[in-house]
């Protein structure tokens, strides 16, 4: 069953197009990679998932809604991001953590808060100041941080490309973990074939802002 | 020296600009060896607003002799000028025209309101011009430094501004902190006229006064009024003008317009 669906999703900037006429399915639980060169229109085509960009072309269905229906709020809590830097906001842990639900007015549980440092590997930090982590602790409140909304479909900007080789690894495990435990349909970028491998079911290749390749891991990245 | 160069006032008065623009523009020539450029833009205002305060005196005559409702006229023409000249600080920010023009019309054109019917400023051409005309361009310049500072906050932070977004929130709310620091950062000049007032400088009003023949306490008192206008005038502007942009950097799909550059990655 698809929970995102692309069709003839575009976006161009004057006489540019960023993403050009993008149609793909996206199953519950899939992992979708979309790889390509530097400046393909990878970030440019997940930022219109959750609406960060307005599509000049086609749209988005989320559980087979069309995404415009949806209050874009509503919409950016159901499909949550996780960008290369964590821009964490000034203040602890926890303060970042309870941040999505804080915006909707929800009370979040002190336990819940705590179940979540559990799943990203960072017991006892929340009432650390984020401007004393590390870049892989960093980018593993951000993670808490979207999970915190409990969202259907999370989007993922190369979350590892900003951290040293050791948290790169670390974290990329900690997602995989987080995507197998929660069952999470994911949609990845990236430009390391390796990782889209690793984490990937199935990878988009994409060149100018088009899907030349769409298939398993095996079918698009042997090809 | 140039007094005794020039015995007639009006060539007095021209050679005295040019001194005084010469200096202006020297350190306009100072800033260019640090790679800071206002060239163009300082030579046009300084002769732009020499022309245009010589059409004004040249006017003042026949201002004097004007009814005393044309002034409404003349300070809604301050405003919108005040408003477009303003909004030239915010290149980018949708609206800033109207956006300043609003602003300023709230922040000065509410003070000078509420100070001409209690009293506090004249009615006569002569008295509401001249402190009018102060109110708003001090709200001009407030609106200038808060819509400045609020572009430069938001382009500086479009990351943190769209991270907070994609978790749900209020696009009022994720550029909360840039609104707070740009209104706070545009009231500096304001706060700092007040708290150095006859310490750091005697304004030109409260001597103008005392040479006319005002009572020194009164004409030091007037001169305080006119401050306190002055501060209600341009905090009321920066609250209106924060107020409004904040809207206007987003589009009705909660999108930020304000961004460097597409991402293209």
């Amino acid at each position: 069953m698809n929970i995102l669906t692309t069709e003839h999703l575009g976006r161009s900037v004057g006489e540019r197009k960023l993403v050009d006429d993008i149609s793909v399915e996206v199953g519950v639980g899939e992992v979708l990679a979309v790889v390509g060169p530097s400046g393909s229109g990878k970030s440019s085509f997940l930022r219109l998932l959750n609406r960060l960009d307005e599509p000049t072309s086609g749209t988005v269905f989320l559980d087979h809604v069309d995404y415009r229906q949806i209050p874009p709020r509503e919409l950016r809590r159901q499909v949550g991001m996780v960008t290369q830097r964590a821009f964490l906001f000034p203040g602890t842990v926890y303060d970042n953590v309870i941040f999505g639900p804080r915006q909707r007015g929800e009370l979040f549980p002190d336990n819940r808060v705590e179940d979540l440092l559990i799943r990203v590997g960072l017991v006892g930090y929340a009432k650390r100041d984020v401007a004393n982590l590390s870049g892989g602790e960093a980018q593993r409140v951000s993670l808490a941080r979207a999970l915190a909304n409990s969202p259907i479909v999370l989007l993922l900007d190369e979350p590892t490309s900003a951290l040293d080789e050791v948290a790169k690894f670390e974290v990329e495990s900690l997602i995989q973990d987080v995507i197998r435990q929660s069952h999470l349909t994911c949609v990845i970028v990236t430009h390391d074939f390796a990782q889209a491998a690793r984490i990937a079911t199935r990878v988009m290749m994409l060149e100018q802002g088009r899907a030349t390749r769409l298939g398993t891991v095996e079918e698009v990245l042997n090809a | 020296m140039l007094n005794r160069l020039f015995k007639d006032q009006l060539q007095l008065g021209f050679a005295q600009a040019l001194a005084a623009a010469i200096l202006a523009y020297g350190v306009v020539l100072l800033a260019r060896r640090r790679k800071i450029h206002l060239e163009k833009e300082s030579a046009v205002a300084l002769v732009r607003g020499l022309v245009q305060i010589i059409a004004v005196g040249s006017t003042l005559v026949l201002l004097l002799k004007a009814p005393r409702w044309t002034g409404a006229f003349l300070l809604a023409g301050m405003m919108a000028a005040a408003g477009a000249t303003s909004a030239k600080r915010a290149k980018g920010l949708p609206g800033a025209f109207e956006v300043s023009t609003y602003s300023i019309a709230c922040g000065a054109g509410s003070v000078i309101a509420i100070m001409t019917w209690l009293g506090v400023i004249d009615t006569a051409i002569t008295a509401l011009i001249p402190v009018g005309s102060m109110l708003i361009a001090n709200a001009m310049n407030t609106n200038g430094l808060t819509l400045n500072r609020f572009r430069s906050d938001v382009l500086a932070h479009v990351g943190e501004i769209e991270t907070a977004l994609s978790l749900g929130a209020d696009p009022r709310q994720s550029v909360g902190p840039y609104v707070q620091a740009s209104f706070e950062a545009s009231l500096i000049p304001a706060i700092d006229s007040l708290r150095s007032l006859g310490i750091v400088w005697i304004p030109g009003l409260m001597a103008g006064m005392l040479l006319s023949g005002s009572r020194p306490i009164y004409a030091a008192i007037y001169q305080f009024v006119v401050l306190a206008m002055i501060f209600a005038a341009s905090g009321l502007t920066s609250l209106v003008s924060t107020l409004l942009i904040r809207t206007h950097a987003f589009t009705a799909s909660e999108q930020l317009l304000l961004r460097p550059g597409i991402k293209s990655g």
